[in-house]
């Protein structure tokens, strides 16, 4: 009977400790997420956490490894072929730091929605996951130098080619996707033109290949696999919006490896190694009419 | 085959692939789901104490199992750990981790419920004939309470194996993953591969979860005579 209580009793306080534990991390979290800076302790919190978490660069090596976050079913960014190994355009980038650094390398499957959180906890070195760079973005991660371009871009039927904005009358509908940038953009700036909203990528897909809307606005890369891949569709404006560019990060304030990727995707760009990369890997899907406008070599202006 | 997209399963080793990502899923589910069954029967004892503190603190443990997505408290464990007290803990244990604190709780809440629901005459008699505490909880009141318990926790545990496609989110290659990974590797090329490779998920889950079910009829009906 002592025995079990004694038992009972330890069983007792460990559950209690794993709820103090748990909670206590859910109000530290969700604090510094919210507003890093809004109190001293989470500020405080934050600077020590990001003081220790990655791994520099002597550490990498010395390890002999370096975790890298790609997502793995962003075809064709990052992927995961038939044998199981990972590929892609963002994958080619990846291999090559791996291979000058010296070090194999461990991928981990991200999602976009994560990508931050493991560079702020430091359980990955670099993400190259098609990371878009941003204001809100770079006050939290450290963004190397750029390897592509992204913008919006605008599909429309072969018949009635929409090469500006302004071609768009009163009565036409043009298709978004809730939730993209191109929605945003659109109702900013151009809040006269009417839009057609779908929540999915496939309904808005079908609706517009059943004639519904003269034109589809998404990111350019999405716009321009889309009319590569059906019939009676062009891309009549390219670029649109402000220009964004994709580039890896790192965690903040590991500026020894950010130094050090810079240098080497320099070298990298001289040999042309993102037309290259481009080529093996994003050709089949974008064509190469898009290679220079999609390609970013660092250093290379 | 091409219409139902299954062509996609047959390329390379993706049929392969598919069965490890479930091998994944369920070595994940089985562990969690033995620590929930095991620590759950005592927790559920626990909880029907009358003692104040006890109640208090199986309230609480309750209420965060009941109020907090499973999401976020593998986002909690992966990633808050790390940020609040430094400790870097894998995806797949975090992952065992958080589906055992979440089973604890519930199957601690099941056992209350059966303890609970044998009429206390039964205890008075058992006591009454001079049995110890001990044995009245071994041969009148958990015999019975564990049969009450078959078919909720049976529920339990096939809603704890679905709920491993959640892990994805921190980065464990499970079934589901394996199977995005896969239509989207084959967008061009089958964009039918949805359908078979989600169906063909459908399937595995079905497999896993099925016999479960089986089992739990088979010991009900074993048990009802």
């Amino acid at each position: 009977m002592k025995k079990r209580v004694i038992g009972i009793a330890a069983l007792v306080a460990a559950f209690a400790l794993a709820a103090f534990v748990l909670t206590g991390c859910g109000g530290s979290s969700s604090s510094a997420s919210a507003s890093a800076s809004a109190s001293g302790e989470s500020a405080a919190a934050s600077a020590e956490a990001s003081g220790g978490v990655f791994r520099t660069l002597d550490e990498i090596k010395d390890s002999g490894k370096i975790i890298i976050g790609v997502f793995s079913d962003k075809h064709p960014f990052g992927y995961v072929d038939e044998g199981g190994e990972y590929a892609g355009y963002d994958v080619e980038l990846a291999n090559r730091l791996a291979k000058d650094l010296g070090v194999e390398v461990e991928y981990v499957s991200t999602e976009a929605a994560n990508r931050v959180e493991y560079l702020e906890t430091g359980k990955v070195d670099v993400i190259l996951a098609n990371f878009t760079v941003t204001a809100e973005r770079a006050e939290k991660v450290d963004f190397c130098d750029a390897y592509m371009n992204v913008a919006l871009g605008v599909v429309s039927h072969k018949d009635n080619v929409i090469t500006d904005l302004s071609q768009i009358g009163e009565g036409d509908e043009v298709i978004v996707i809730t939730g993209t940038t191109a929605e945003t953009y659109l109702t900013e700036n151009n809040p006269e033109i009417a839009l057609k909203k779908f929540e999915t990528y496939a309904n808005a897909k079908t609706a517009f290949e059943n004639k519904e809307g003269v034109a589809w606005a998404n990111d350019n890369t999405e716009v321009i696999a889309f009319a590569n891949g059906a019939e009676g569709f062009t891309v009549g404006i390219e670029e649109l919006g402000s220009l964004d560019t994709i580039a890896p990060a790192v965690s903040k304030g590991n500026t020894e490896l950010l130094e050090w990727i810079n240098e080497d995707m320099e070298k990298l760009g001289a040999e042309k190694f993102f037309h290259a990369a481009y080529e093996k890997t994003l050709l089949e899907v974008y064509g190469a009419d898009y290679e220079d406008t999609l390609v970013v070599e660092p250093g290379q202006k | 085959m091409e219409l139902l997209g299954l062509d996609v399963l047959f390329k390379g080793s993706n049929a392969m692939r598919l069965l490890q990502g479930l091998g994944v899923a369920v070595e994940i589910s089985v562990i969690s789901v033995v620590i929930s069954l095991v620590l759950g029967m005592l927790f559920g004892v626990f909880m029907t104490w009358k003692n104040p503190v006890a109640r208090v603190i199986s309230r609480i443990y309750l209420e965060i199992v009941r109020i907090m997505p499973q999401l976020v408290l593998l986002f909690i464990v992966f990633f808050g750990a790390t940020r609040a007290l430094n400790i870097n803990i894998s995806a797949e244990l975090s992952s065992i981790i958080v589906f055992s604190f979440w089973g604890v709780g519930e199957m601690g809440d099941l056992v209350r419920g059966s303890l609970e629901s044998i009429p206390v005459h039964q205890y008075e008699s058992a006591a009454a004939l001079g049995m110890t505490k001990g044995q009245i909880y071994y041969h009148v009141v958990i015999p019975q309470a564990v049969r009450r318990l078959i078919p909720m926790s049976i529920n339990l545990v096939t809603r704890m194996i679905k709920t491993t496609s959640l892990i994805l989110m921190i980065g464990v290659v499970e079934v589901m993953k394996v199977g995005q990974q896969i239509i989207e590797a084959n967008r061009m090329a089958s964009p039918n591969a949805v359908f078979g490779i989600y169906g063909t998920i459908l399937l595995l889950y079905f497999l896993v979860c099925w016999p479960i079910s089986m089992l739990a009829r088979h010991l009900e009906k074993k048990w009802s005579n």
